[in-house]
């Protein structure tokens, strides 16, 4: 049976738990001295990852992130959780601010197929933008079939059957390989990245990568006008009896 | 010198978990798991941060951004519930913390330890200071590095695979008891009286245990008989190293949470923080804080070279006992009728950090050590 090995892109993403605040010049949101962490739905596609490999299902688990050099911190974590090597793929400073889904699309696809790999991991969503377009996109790009919002995995031979969310409730599929899949939160949980994995992790190669190398072009057809903050909650109003509540949302056009 | 890194950033108010979060996470991690902004900083690592720190290498902070998601998971969100019953679940929280590597960064890999150096232990004792009061934190470092160094160095190889293994491990719990014969006439061979109730620390339980008649096989023995306080006086730079690192986080989040409750907090309609008696004094804290950070890498930075640092260590450790104090007491005074509540962690941590001037070697003893090397003992 041919080596099946994995292409699992990790997204580094401001800390969910950091309150983000929009820059002056409303152009984006504050990122100097931010805490950023690796993007929990990657996380999730991870973990699915090397446990995969951990039962020999796969051969390889290649971890790949876009963006500045402070993206080699996520693929070091991504090493210490399991990955066994790592690609970053630099985007510089002035055109990260127009990189969206689309380039990173572009980007894994020419990567997954200039690794040869059988399966590409994603997140469902980022938790910065929330767009769940890349791993649908890249899907097209690759003409792979796609299973997104993914609860369950399980893989044989080269049948994929993933059990997704879904609006109306659980959707069971099956794929064939290659085949692409985005990660929903129940998926699993995550490891802590043991002592022994981090040091181990040292040892691993992360290779770095222009978009250019890939054949890649990173321009992009979306501009950011301007951000800013969600208006400032007003104080509401407290009434004593269900008359007077049905009177002032009469009196506010709202019945 | 310590690191220059970033300009201090935008200053972050408390945090809200995103809608996102998952439902364990947003159970476990919306309480609280510790701000610390400036201390982030410091802590959150880069590939432009590592190697503007002299002691942490990427490695390190590695290892306390793991460590930390086990604390926001695993014991923060249950740190108040401990502390109000008076005991954590320890065999529960050591084995996560054992399976994951962290009891025995710096033991022996032959028994299951990670063979790393010192600066590990410390960085691992510096992110405890994230948990939220400081009884976790203590049992954790009685583990790791007071209950089991004169283990690993005087005891026999048998002796290391019965208990050190296990310690490390995080299958077994272990305490130090320091023995006072004479001490106690109950009846039965190995009595615990009943819990000590403490002022602080509440969520790690103490008692006294006497010990009549027990007959212990001489294999048992750890080295030489009569030896057992030099080889704990052995590893007392590492024990006082350790307690000031982890006094470190806690001090810096109770500035943090104090500036933002002072910021919020109004009086004659102005925020508490507007009046200058109290940010400058949070300023005079905050550099002190700043300073037992620099001594604290230094001394470790010289130990690791294998240079004597009594008597470093014995400023260290006076000063964190005495600056917690003071920190922990003028927070408290900021924070008003709140402070005084059991509901806020600068009450908390006023009452656990007061352990820190008296036990793993008194103010007193201290002082008497810094003579010693000052050539002003009598």
């Amino acid at each position: 049976m041919a080596a099946l090995r994995a292409l699992v892109g990790v997204k580094r993403v401001i800390d969910y738990a950091v309150k983000v605040r929009v820059r002056p010049d409303g152009g984006g949101v504050v990122t100097d001295g931010v805490k950023h962490s690796m993007n929990p739905f990657c996380e999730i596609a991870l973990e699915e990852a090397v446990r995969l490999r951990e039962r020999n299902l796969l051969q390889e688990v290649v971890v790949v992130s876009c963006g500045p050099p402070q993206c080699q911190e996520t693929i070091r974590t991504a090493l210490a959780m399991g990955a066994d090597r790592g690609v970053h793929v630099e985007i510089p400073a002035p055109e990260y601010e127009h990189f969206g889904p689309l380039q990173v699309a572009k980007i894994l696809a020419a990567l997954a197929k200039r690794e040869g790999v059988s399966l590409v991991l994603l997140g469902k969503q980022a938790i910065d933008d929330d767009c769940n377009q890349t791993g649908q996109m890249t899907a097209a790009l690759l003409d792979w079939p796609q299973g997104t919002f993914a609860s369950a995995l399980a893989l044989a031979g080269d049948q994929l059957t993933v059990e997704r969310e879904i609006d109306g409730g659980l959707e069971n599929i099956r794929l064939r390989l290659p085949a692409l899949v985005t990660a929903d939160l129940r998926l699993n949980e995550p490891r802590y990245a043991t002592l022994p994995n981090i040091m181990k992790a040292k040892k691993k190669k992360i290779e770095v990568l222009k978009a250019s190398d890939l054949g890649v072009d990173l321009s992009s057809r979306l501009g950011v006008q301007r951000v800013e903050e969600p208006p400032q909650r007003q104080a509401g109003l407290k009434v004593e009896t269900v008359e007077d509540l049905v009177g002032k949302l009469k009196e506010g056009g709202l019945v | 010198m310590c690191c220059p890194l970033l300009p201090a950033g935008p200053a972050m108010a408390r945090c809200w978990a995103g809608l996102w979060a998952r439902a364990a996470w947003a159970k476990g991690r919306f309480v609280l798991g510790g701000p610390a902004r400036a201390g982030d900083l410091r802590r959150a690592s880069g590939a432009a941060r590592a190697g503007a720190h002299w002691l942490y290498t990427r490695e390190h902070y590695a290892v306390r951004e793991s460590l930390r998601k086990i604390i926001d998971k695993d014991i923060n969100p249950f740190v108040d519930k401990w502390e109000e019953e008076g005991q954590f679940p320890a065999h529960k929280i050591f084995k996560i913390l054992g399976q994951a590597g962290f009891l025995g960064v710096n033991k022996p890999t032959e028994y299951g330890g990670m063979g790393l150096d010192f600066s590990y232990s410390i960085a691992v004792a510096e992110e405890l200071g994230n948990i939220r009061c400081g009884g976790v934190p203590m049992a954790i470092g009685v583990q790791t590095d007071m209950a089991t160094p004169a283990l690993t160095r005087f005891g026999s190889d048998e002796l290391k695979r019965e208990f050190l293994v296990p310690t490390i491990a995080g299958d077994v719990v272990a305490c130090l008891g320091v023995s006072e014969p004479g001490a106690g006439s109950d009846v039965a061979s190995v009595h615990i009286a009943k819990k000590i109730d403490k002022m602080g620390m509440r969520s790690s339980d103490t008692a006294q245990i006497f010990f009549e008649d027990v007959r212990v096989p001489s294999k048992y023995l750890i080295g030489e008989e009569g030896m057992g306080f030099t080889y704990q006086m052995l590893q007392f730079q590492e024990e006082r190293l350790w307690a000031v690192a982890n006094i470190l986080a806690p001090m810096e989040n109770v500035i943090q949470e104090t500036i933002d409750y002072t910021r919020q907090r109004k009086i004659y309609n102005q925020p508490i923080l507007h009046n200058q008696t109290v940010h400058f004094r949070l300023a005079e804290l905050a550099t002190e804080v700043e300073l037992l950070h620099s001594l604290l890498y230094q001394t470790v930075a010289l130990y690791l070279k294998g240079n004597d640092v009594t008597k470093f260590a014995s400023m260290a450790k006076l000063k964190a006992g005495r600056l917690a104090r003071e920190l922990t007491d003028s927070c408290l005074q900021f924070w008003g009728g709140m402070g005084f509540t059991n509901e806020v962690l600068v009450s908390r941590l006023y009452r656990d950090s007061r352990l820190l001037s008296i036990g793993a070697g008194a103010d007193e003893v201290m002082l008497s050590i810094i003579c010693k090397y000052m050539g002003t003992l009598p």
